[in-house]
């Protein structure tokens, strides 16, 4: 446990007025806060050594406890024991967790120090400031991959966030980007305020050979020649198994086909489903033979 | 359809120890959506951690209205962009 210099912190002198501590504070504070902060860390942990030092120099009491024993914050049970036993009376301000300062900032919580550091809680005790006010914790945000063939069906998927296990149902038909609440799974609250909630924000990672707009699959097939001029039967691939699909004869290549309901689910509406569309492209032969060309050259004729 | 959970703004007011008129005004600029039901005026649960955050802005950071909603407008494009930055390091 090291010494905090909380003057260093805020950045004044040691002999700064109440108004240039305030004004100190109030400038770094406006930097700092984790409200102007979303998802940044580091800022959350200056915040509460800018905090933390806000509380003790603000306050005329603790600012003169602090410049009296500071350097020597190891020895101040010591000292205060000797000058209780000089004035045989009084209570001991660096006690055992009794808060001589009274009430909570922004970062106290109601059941220890957790939000202060091991200097300020061996110094002040647990808790300090003048806000008791009841805050909801901080939401949390997460993300969560899904393979685009998960999507299909409804699923439990399991994750840690704030080393807590949550285990969620995945709705079919989820899509890319979608943001899900869990109300009361984000951080703690505040002096016994309700918990945050918790954001999880879909990542679909196509895994399939399918191009996907909305609730619709799209897919580009090869056709041979001869299906497409004497039509025929293709079976293709779709999310939930194989299909057998006529061709017309005569197809022409980019005629595009819809397949009914074979596309994703659509989120939260049991049964109904998107369709797939199928785009033909024509494959011309490469590499004719001397009796294919004279077969085609025939076949020309007849034009 | 489930009824959104609401507190009336009174009751409100007195929980955070703050003035009717601040979280009218955050009504008035768009920042909050109050709900009014006859002479009483509510605000929905979903919309606390909003007010919370306004509260703590306002009063310990000592953000003026017009401060409050310029923070929104950015707060809102460093969320977008956040989402960006991950879409992209995941594609």
């Amino acid at each position: 446990m090291e010494y905090i210099d909380y003057y260093k912190i805020l950045g004044v002198s040691k002999d700064a007025s109440a108004d240039e501590i305030k004004k100190a504070y109030r400038k770094l504070a406006r930097q700092h806060h984790p409200d102007l902060n979303p998802n940044d860390k580091e800022a959350d942990k200056r915040f509460q050594q800018i905090n933390e030092a806000n509380e003790v120099l603000s306050d005329p009491e603790t600012r003169k406890k602090y410049d009296q024993y500071g350097k020597d914050w190891k020895h101040a049970e010591q000292f205060e024991q000797a000058h209780q036993q000089r004035q045989s009376a009084g209570n001991n301000p660096f006690g055992s967790g009794e808060n001589p300062f009274g009430g909570g900032g922004y970062y106290s919580s109601s059941d220890d120090s957790g939000d202060y550091s091991d200097f300020f809680a061996s110094m002040f005790g647990s808790r300090g400031g003048s806000r008791q006010t009841k805050f909801k914790g901080q939401d949390t945000r997460a993300s969560l991959q899904l393979n685009l063939s998960q999507t299909y069906t409804t699923h439990k998927q399991t994750f840690t966030v704030n080393g807590k296990n949550i285990r969620i149902t995945v709705p079919a038909g989820v899509e890319n980007g979608q943001e899900i609440k869990l109300a009361g799974f984000g951080l703690p609250g505040v002096n016994g305020g309700p918990n945050g909630d918790l954001y999880i924000t879909f990542e679909i990672i196509n895994d399939t050979s399918f191009t996907r707009k909305g609730n619709d699959l799209y897919k580009t097939l090869p056709l041979n020649l001869y299906k497409a001029i004497m039509g025929g039967e293709e079976t293709i691939d779709t999310l939930n198994g194989k299909v057998k699909l006529k061709i017309a004869p005569e197809t022409q290549s980019g005629t595009k086909v819809r397949l009914k309901g074979k596309g994703i689910p659509v989120y939260k509406k049991e049964g109904e489903f998107g369709d797939l569309y199928i785009t033909w492209e024509v494959q011309i032969p490469t590499n004719l033979t001397a009796k294919e060309k004279e077969l085609f050259e025939e076949l020309s004729k007849q034009r | 359809m489930e009824k959104a959970k609401k507190i009336s703004v009174e009751q409100c007011c007195v929980y955070y120890s703050i003035e009717t008129s601040f979280v009218q005004q955050l009504d008035e600029r768009g920042l909050i959506k109050l709900n009014r039901i006859g002479k009483k005026t509510f605000i929905a649960y979903e919309q606390l951690g909003d007010l919370e955050k306004y509260i703590r802005l306002h009063y310990d950071l000592e953000i003026n209205m017009a401060g409050l909603e310029t923070i929104r407008h950015l707060l809102h494009r460093v969320q977008l962009l956040q989402d960006e930055v991950r879409r992209l390091q995941t594609s």
